[in-house]
């Protein structure tokens, strides 16, 4: 304890110079814990938005027919295997409205609304008017409500491939963040859209959510071999998306490449101020070497007073980099300026990043410890 | 009387470009509760021979036996636990720690050789404070007294954990006469009180002939050693 104190008042004898470096240190540490926090928040902010309201695992058929019909089983598999989080069965086929005499390619997608809301999130999506109940009934995206000039209550007619007009009546709009799909797709009933598209008790697919999307890969390697049917095709977004990942993964590097550079920054910077500190001290080094202090208990003296340092810098970092985290989120969160970012503090990170500094700031006082074990009492009372 | 300090032999050379050898097979011996001094030139290798008496330094060559223990097989730690048990050092510069309050730098050595200092601790400090006239100043920083106190400090520092041996290089070099004078009687008081083995080293011949022992040193060898 003798050494942690004779650190203390080392560093408080000394108080510009010990609050400069507490300040460089926690400037290090909250542009660390910044970034780090800000590039996860994004990373999972744009997978959340990508492929977290959208199935992340599909199975369809592999065969020339290209619906699947026991389907029920194949639901009932996949949950028991506890994989899934969601199922939905689909069947979806292309059609087109006219509207101002121009032909509007649609998909015309059939679901069980409930199982599907647990992919999409239809109930958010909902905008305007509701989730559709009856059999003639269909939910359109905002761009193609905007497109034809329908809104709720209108009537949507909707021609199918085979010439078959179907006229239905708009339940709700949706907005499911993407253009593409807002102006494509017309959600309906699924036994409607199976006696439409003449495929009674089949579907065209199985849309799948997973608990952990990163997962998704996995989970569909297992469907593949707990179902065992080559007829059937299990795809997965992770394959579907090799170009994000790759996005994802050299973003996550870059992220790590900052936080490494600015924690040699810390050592390095707190090395050489504690090497000064050693100059400065060697008198007292000498001192206390001559009245009998065991070369480790001096050595002590410098790994504490990078202790206390990081000690400071980091929490004093932490609070700093927390606080320019929550100004990003009300300065560019407020709504109308396009902010996609939904801020995620993952303490855990947080922590992790304290404990790389405590041990960074302690790492650079045993660099000065070191150069204080070679000093000489004898040297320091010749010098005067 | 046994001696508390034996020197056998002792050479002490010092390496460099050009090697200088500072004493020459020193044989010497300090009584216990004895009050000695060591005088010489500039340069004589008075100095050095005190600090190899400290366990500052080691010896090229030879022995020393300190409080019956020979300190050419100790470690560095086990000569700086020695030093702190056996010995206590005054220099011509005080050597305080400016962080530190007068009170806490004495009490330093024995924290360094016990770690908590209790009442009884504290008690004796004060009664060094005391015995050294500086008693006002005892919770003052050290670098806010005068050369006098802070000196005075020093020695009690030196005093703190009740050393047989006190080692002085030129305790008084800085101080104007009236202090060394203060200083001396200080000297003499603890030696008669606490029987502690006294070596000074000092180039004034004024204060050495206050002294009941008086080794000269020239070219590192001992060239008198007058007993009174």
């Amino acid at each position: 304890m003798l050494s942690l104190r004779i650190a203390f008042r080392f560093l408080r004898s000394n108080p510009a110079q010990t609050a400069l470096i507490t300040c460089g240190m926690a400037v290090a540490v909250s542009i660390q814990v910044f970034v780090g926090l800000l590039i996860g928040s994004l990373q999972s902010s744009l997978v959340d938005s990508t492929v977290g309201n959208s199935p992340q695992v599909t199975i369809s058929s592999n065969t020339k027919v290209p619906s699947i019909f026991a389907w029920d089983s194949i639901i009932d598999t996949a949950r028991r295997s506890n994989l899934i989080s969601a199922a939905s069965p689909v069947a979806a086929g292309s059609a087109i409205t006219v509207s101002n005499e121009k032909n509007i390619p649609l998909l015309l997608k059939g679901v069980h609304i409930e199982e599907a809301d647990r992919i999409y999130r239809l109930k958010e999506a909902v905008y305007q008017g509701n989730l559709y109940v009856g059999s003639r009934d269909v939910m359109i995206g905002r761009e193609l409500a905007a497109e034809i000039k329908a809104g709720v209550g209108d009537k949507l007619t909707v021609v199918l491939p085979d010439g078959t007009e179907t006229i239905f009546s708009i339940s709700g709009l949706y907005d499911l963040g993407s253009a593409a799909v807002n102006k494509t797709w017309v959600i309906a009933n699924l036994r409607t859209v199976q006696q439409l598209l003449g495929l009674p008790g089949r579907i065209t697919s199985i849309e799948m959510s997973v608990p952990d999307v990163f997962n998704a890969d996995s989970v569909a390697a297992q469907l593949k071999n707990e179902l065992n049917d080559s007829n059937l095709r299990i795809e997965n977004w992770k394959d579907q998306n090799q170009e994000l990942l790759g996005a994802l993964r050299s973003q996550g590097i870059s992220s790590t490449i900052i936080q490494v550079v600015i924690i040699f920054s810390v050592i390095i910077a707190i090395s050489s101020v504690l090497a000064i500190t050693v100059l400065q001290k060697s008198r007292q080094i000498g001192i206390l070497k001559a009245m009998g202090i065991r070369d480790l208990s001096a050595s002590l003296i410098f790994i504490y007073e990078g202790l206390l340092l990081g000690l400071a810098g980091s929490l004093l970092g932490i609070a700093l980099g927390l606080g320019l985290l929550y100004a990003f989120d009300a300065f560019t969160g407020t709504p109308g300026t396009g902010n996609t970012i939904k801020i995620k503090i993952d303490y855990g990170f947080v922590l992790i990043s304290w404990g790389i500094a405590l041990a960074a700031s302690t790492l650079a006082g045993f660099f000065a410890a070191r150069r204080s074990l070679k000093l000489n009492p004898i040297d320091v009372i010749r010098e005067g | 009387m046994a001696a508390i300090v034996e020197l056998k032999n002792v050479d002490k050379v010092y390496r460099g470009a050009v090697d200088t050898q500072a004493l020459f097979n020193i044989n010497l011996a300090f009584e216990q509760g004895s009050f000695n001094s060591i005088v010489g030139e500039s340069g004589s290798g008075k100095s050095s021979l005190l600090y190899i008496i400290g366990t500052l330094d080691r010896p090229t060559g030879g022995e020393l036996w300190l409080e019956g223990y020979s300190t050419s097989s100790l470690s560095s730690d086990g000569m700086a636990a020695l030093r702190n048990r056996t010995t206590g050092f005054v220099f011509q510069f005080h050597y305080l720690l400016p962080e530190f309050s007068a009170m806490e730098n004495v009490l330093m050595p024995y924290l360094i050789g016990h770690r908590n200092a209790d009442d009884k601790v504290k008690k004796r400090a004060d009664e060094l404070f005391d015995l050294m006239g500086i008693a006002r100043v005892k919770n003052n920083m050290a670098n806010r007294m005068s050369g006098g106190q802070q000196q005075r400090t020093a020695i009690a520092r030196a005093l703190m954990n009740n050393p047989r041996v006190f080692l002085a290089d030129e305790p008084t070099g800085n101080l104007d006469s009236e202090n060394t004078a203060v200083i001396y009687r200080i000297f003499r008081e603890v030696n008669r009180q606490f029987g502690t083995t006294f070596i000074i080293v000092t180039h004034d011949r004024r204060i050495a002939e206050q002294t009941d022992r008086i080794i000269e040193i020239k070219d590192g060898r001992i060239v008198m050693d007058l007993l009174k």
